[in-house]
C-alpha cells in the first residue's frame, strides 16, 4: 500500500437496520487510517445517491423489495469486487424470518389488522418499490467475492477484513473475529 | 503403554485399545477430528460425515472405521476440510439458521465447526423450509428449524432415559424430527426437563422453556475458546465408551 492512489469503496443497506454500518464507523480512530488507502463513492456515509466505477462494494442487508434488486445489480455492475457485510447480506438475516408466511397474510397483519390499524390500507404508492415474496441472501441474485459474518461483525473483524484485503492476503477470521450473532 | 497398537493421523503416532474407531482413538490421544454426529456416550451413527478421513487411501467416516494398526490416516488436510466445509454450509442452507436469535448462539457445535472451518456463508440457495416450532410443552419447546438430523435425541431417549421420545420419518429433503405422540405435540410425551435427550441436542432445537440467557451471550463455551481446543474435555467420555462397546 505505497501508491498514491487510494482504492474507490461504495456501501449500502439494502434490507438491513444499518448495524453493519455502525460497526464499520466503530472502528473509531482507525477510520483515518483506512482513509489513507481507500475513499468513498456513493455510501450513507456520503450521502452519494449513484454508485461510479469502485474498486470495492459493500452491501449491508438482504434483498427483500425491487428497488434492492436494482441497486444490487448496479453495484455489483460498478464494482470490482463485492463484499457481502453481516447476516442480513449473507443469510437473509431477520427480515427473512418472514419467508415462511405468506406476503399478503404479512401486510394484512401490519396494516389491518393490528388493533389501532383497523381497516387501514395497505400503502400502494407507485413509488413504492415492490416487496419480493422472499427475502434473499444477496448471493442469490448476484456474485458475491467475500463474506464478513456477524449480526453485526465487530469493528475488529472489519478492521481485520480490511487489513487482510489490502495487504493482498485472502480475508481470514481467527476464533473470536467470526460469529454469526 | 508400549504393546499398544498404534496407526498414524497427519503423521503423527496414535495408540488405540481394541475396538475403538479411528475418531474415539484420537480423541483419547488429545488429537481433534472436527465431527458433528458423534457423542462420546452414544453409539457412532456415521450419518453427517463431518468426521471424513482419509485412510490408507480412502475415505471414510472416521467414528464409525475401527481402528487398524499401522493405518496412515490423514485428517487435517485442506481437501478434507474443504470437504467438512461443504458439509456444514449444506447443513446451514438445508435448515432455517438464524443464529443472532437462537437462543443456543455460542453452545452449537454446528456454529462453533462453522467458525473453525472459516464458513463465511453457506453459499448454496436457503431452502427456507416451513417447520413450525413445537411449543406445547410447558417446560421444553422445539424449534424445528435447526435440527441437523443428527439423531443423537434419538439415541439418548432409547438408551439412557428408555422412552423412544424422538424419532426421525421421511426421506432425504423430506426428512424430519417427530415426537412419540398421536397428536404430535411434545406435551403429549413422556419427556422430562431432566431427560439426557433434553441435553444432547447439539443444535439448539431441544430448548427449555425460562432458561434462555442463563449464560449470556459472549460468555458461552464456543465463544471462549474454539470446539477444536476443547477435545480433551470429552476424551475420557470416549475411552469409557469403546469398553462398554466391547
Ligand atoms: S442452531 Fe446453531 S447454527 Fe442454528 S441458528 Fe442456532 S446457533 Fe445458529
Ligand atoms: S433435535 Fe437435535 S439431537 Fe435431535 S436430531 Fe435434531 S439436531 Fe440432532
Ligand atoms: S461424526 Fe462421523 S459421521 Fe458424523
Amino acid at each position: 500500500m505505497t501508491g498514491k492512489t487510494k482504492f474507490k469503496v461504495a456501501t449500502t443497506s439494502l434490507a438491513g437496520c444499518f448495524g453493519c454500518h455502525m460497526s464499520f464507523l466503530d472502528i473509531d480512530e482507525r477510520l483515518f487510517e483506512l482513509l489513507e488507502h481507500i475513499e468513498f463513492d456513493r455510501s450513507p456515509f456520503t450521502d452519494i445517491k449513484t454508485v461510479g466505477p469502485c474498486d470495492f462494494g459493500i452491501i449491508e442487508g438482504g434483498v427483500c423489495n425491487a428497488e434492492n434488486v436494482h441497486v444490487l445489480r448496479e453495484f455489483r455492475r460498478r464494482c470490482k469486487t463485492l463484499v457481502a457485510i453481516g447476516a442480513c447480506a449473507i443469510t437473509g438475516g431477520l427480515p427473512a424470518q418472514r419467508n415462511h408466511l405468506d406476503l399478503a397474510d404479512c401486510l394484512r397483519e401490519v396494516y389491518q389488522t393490528e388493533p389501532g390499524t383497523e381497516g387501514g390500507r395497505i400503502p400502494d404508492d407507485p413509488e413504492l418499490p415492490l416487496p419480493l415474496d422472499k427475502v434473499h441472501p444477496i448471493h442469490e441474485v448476484v456474485r458475491v467475492d467475500y463474506f464478513i459474518p456477524g449480526c453485526p461483525p465487530s469493528a475488529d473483524t472489519i478492521w481485520k477484513f480490511f487489513n487482510d484485503l489490502l495487504a493482498g492476503r485472502t480475508p481470514t477470521y481467527p476464533h473470536g473475529l467470526i460469529r454469526y450473532d | 503403554m508400549t504393546d499398544q497398537p498404534t496407526f498414524t493421523l497427519d503423521g503423527e503416532e496414535i495408540p488405540f485399545a481394541e475396538g475403538q474407531t479411528v475418531l474415539q482413538a484420537a480423541l483419547t490421544a488429545d488429537v481433534y477430528i472436527p465431527h458433528l454426529c458423534y457423542h462420546p456416550e452414544f453409539k457412532p451413527h456415521g450419518s453427517c460425515k463431518v468426521c471424513t478421513i482419509r485412510a490408507d487411501g480412502r475415505n471414510a467416516a472416521a467414528c464409525t472405521l475401527p481402528a487398524r494398526a499401522g493405518m496412515a490416516v490423514e485428517s487435517a488436510s485442506d481437501a478434507l476440510n474443504g470437504l467438512r466445509k461443504v458439509l456444514v454450509q449444506m447443513l446451514f442452507a438445508e435448515g432455517n439458521h438464524f443464529c443472532p436469535a437462537c437462543e443456543a448462539s455460542g453452545d452449537c457445535q454446528l456454529q462453533a465447526l462453522g467458525y473453525d472451518l472459516q464458513v463465511t456463508t453457506a453459499g448454496f440457495r436457503h431452502f427456507y423450509p416451513v417447520r413450525p416450532v413445537d411449543a406445547s410443552h410447558p417446560e421444553l419447546w422445539l424449534d424445528f428449524n435447526r435440527c441437523i438430523l443428527c439423531e443423537l435425541c434419538v439415541r439418548a431417549s432409547n438408551e439412557v432415559d428408555g422412552k423412544s421420545v424422538f424419532g426421525l420419518s421421511g426421506r432425504g429433503a423430506g426428512k424430519h424430527l417427530i415426537v412419540n405422540a398421536l397428536s404430535g405435540r411434545l406435551a403429549d410425551t413422556d419427556i422430562a426437563v431432566t431427560d439426557k435427550a433434553v441435553e444432547v441436542c447439539p443444535v439448539g432445537v431441544i430448548l427449555k422453556k425460562r432458561d434462555g440467557f442463563a449464560v449470556p451471550i459472549g460468555q458461552r463455551r464456543f465463544d471462549r475458546s474454539p470446539i477444536s481446543a476443547q477435545a480433551a474435555r470429552d476424551a475420557p467420555r470416549a475411552a469409557r465408551g469403546s469398553k462398554e462397546d466391547a
